[in-house]
């Protein structure tokens, strides 16, 4: 399955570094990544495959919940289809 | 990636206008559950809403997580129960209800919707069973919902049935007085009812549906709200287009939840209702919508028509977005839920009356409108027979929610909490036309419901 990660935070050094180290672990692939700062908030949204991780997207998103407080980040998971249902005809 | 708008605009959806699912309803046909012994059939409503039902909750729950999208209620809706109970020639049919609410419960669902009658040209001996039992239905269950369909525009308006709800509704909420007439907010009364509603509390799932299907019930006023904040001072034909839009992306996601439920319980998909449905949070209003629209107060003039666009364009950008539009699809004015409304009932900008104009508009009328406590039978049932008028003359479904507050007087506010939120007391007309409604009989049909 394939999903959108969006993650938001004020911006640090290392944001980027923990998100992927992590997906890394739990064997998940990075298709595409976009980044902007909007004000001072750090704004990434990586687009990404479930596919090789043993993982459902529920688990994913529990595992990436650790990252998520260390870093203090909010982090968002969700399945590709929503945004592909309400934007595209 | 080019699509990162949209995929930030649909997470502020969510997480700043309330975006969400309002209901999962699936609709169970009980046809084949109809038995000589009442005991028997009961027996079978309840094993048969548990063996279809049983997965609705975590399959709704697995939707959400995967989606990121709130499924705010998971609801079933059965045949109307007069058909089913008739059979069994129960003086009352109280158990039935009870049946229903330990099915309900059992498979965790927070309301199930069908202990109804349908009697727009007349009663059978069944459906008077259950109109009667409804008063002690409703006081002694918990998730059960109430309707009767006492009007269309094929029959005419069934008087006996309105003298009759008028009535209903007053039992019900001497019966639960104890919770000022709580009991009246779980019953619903209709005209041009429509048998595929996932919307509490009058959902029922018509003899014509199948045996067991899912519909999904949409909400998201302040989407449009936010969507109308762009575009001030615009007119109104650019209003109609972005209202248009905004509603198609929101019906997009609950035709998206609709087919996965469908696909992972096994059974058809069938509507996708397109009401914008508020709460009584802040930023979940239908009545600020209309504000943001220009009209000053909801209930002051122009409201009608503000709500008559409002309305015409949900329905416009929805139909495209989903494969199937049914239920009620028109926006919610329940006063209670929707905090615009409470406020303009407080401020006195809102009354019965402007209530009554905006059902020609909208889907349900009077709704979750609590009067004075001590307001009799007879001018409740006037109320019911105006808002029956209204559908039955312009072939549309209209309904009537409405809480005799015992115990209250104007001025006092009926506090219900949670999804049902509060509702001041409104002041009725006390020249009630009492003669009028005890006439009885039937309204007949219009000359323009004969189109064969």
């Amino acid at each position: 399955m394939r999903a959108i990660m969006t993650v938001t935070s004020l911006d640090h050094v290392g944001i980027f570094a923990a998100v992927t180290t992590k997906l890394a672990e739990l064997g998940v692939n990075i298709l595409d990544v976009s980044q902007t700062l909007m004000d001072e908030y750090f704004t990434a949204i990586f687009l990404v495959d479930l596919g090789g991780s043993e993982r459902s997207i529920q688990e994913v998103r529990e595992a990436v919940r650790e990252v998520e407080q260390r870093e203090r980040l909010s982090i968002q998971l969700q399945s590709e289809e929503i945004f592909k249902a309400m934007h595209t005809i | 990636m080019d699509r990162t708008d949209s995929i930030l605009e649909t997470l502020r959806m969510i997480e700043e206008e309330k975006l969400d699912i309002r209901t999962v309803t699936m609709g169970i046909s009980l046809l084949d559950c109809a038995d000589q012994d009442g005991e028997r059939a009961r027996r079978k409503i309840y094993d048969k809403i548990v063996r279809h039902a049983a997965r609705l909750v975590e399959v709704a729950d697995g939707i959400q997580a995967e989606l990121g999208i709130p499924i705010v209620n998971k609801r079933l809706s059965v045949t109307p129960i007069a058909l089913v109970a008739g059979a069994s020639g129960d003086a009352d049919h109280v158990a039935f209800a009870r049946t229903l609410d330990a099915a309900a419960a059992a498979v965790g669902v927070n309301f199930i919707g069908g202990f109804s009658a349908l009697v727009s040209k007349g009663a059978t001996p069944g459906e008077r069973t259950l109109i009667d039992s409804i008063p002690e239905a409703l006081a002694t269950t918990e998730t059960v919902c109430a309707s009767v369909d006492v009007g269309s525009t094929r029959a005419g308006i069934n008087m006996d049935a309105v003298a009759r709800m008028g009535e209903v509704v007053r039992e019900t909420a001497d019966l639960t007085a104890d919770r000022h007439g709580f009991g009246c907010a779980k019953l619903v009364v209709f005209a041009n009812a429509v048998s595929d509603n996932p919307f509490m509390a009058g959902a029922f799932h018509g003899v014509e549906e199948p045996d067991v299907e899912v519909h999904v019930g949409i909400s998201g006023p302040g989407v449009v709200k936010r969507a109308l904040e762009g575009v001030r001072s615009a007119p109104l034909d650019v209003v109609a287009e972005t209202v248009k839009k905004a509603a198609f992306k929101i019906t997009r996601a609950g035709q998206l939840v609709g087919r996965l439920a469908a696909q992972r319980l096994g059974v058809p998909f069938g509507i996708v209702d397109l009401s914008l449905a508020p709460t009584a949070e802040v930023g979940d209003s239908v009545a600020r919508i209309l504000e943001e629209m220009g009209v000053e107060r909801i209930g002051g003039h122009g409201t009608t028509a503000a709500l008559a666009v409002l309305n015409d364009a949900v329905k416009k950008g929805g139909l495209m977005a989903c494969s199937h539009v049914g239920g009620l699809s028109g926006s919610f004015i329940p006063v209670s839920e929707d905090i615009g409304m409470i406020e303009a009932v407080q401020l006195g900008a809102i009354s019965l009356d402007k209530l009554e104009a905006m059902t020609a508009i909208c889907s349900v009328g009077l709704d979750m409108v609590a009067v004075p406590g001590d307001t009799p039978a007879p001018i409740l049932a006037a109320m019911i027979a105006d808002e029956a008028a209204i559908g039955v003359m312009n072939s549309k479904t209209t309904a009537v929610r409405v809480i005799p507050a015992v115990g209250l007087g104007v001025g006092e506010t009926l506090e219900f909490g949670g999804l049902l939120g509060r509702a001041p007391v409104l002041p009725v007309n006390r020249f009630g036309g009492t003669a009028f409604v005890s006439r009885g009989g039937r309204v007949p049909a219009p000359v323009h419901s004969f189109k064969n």
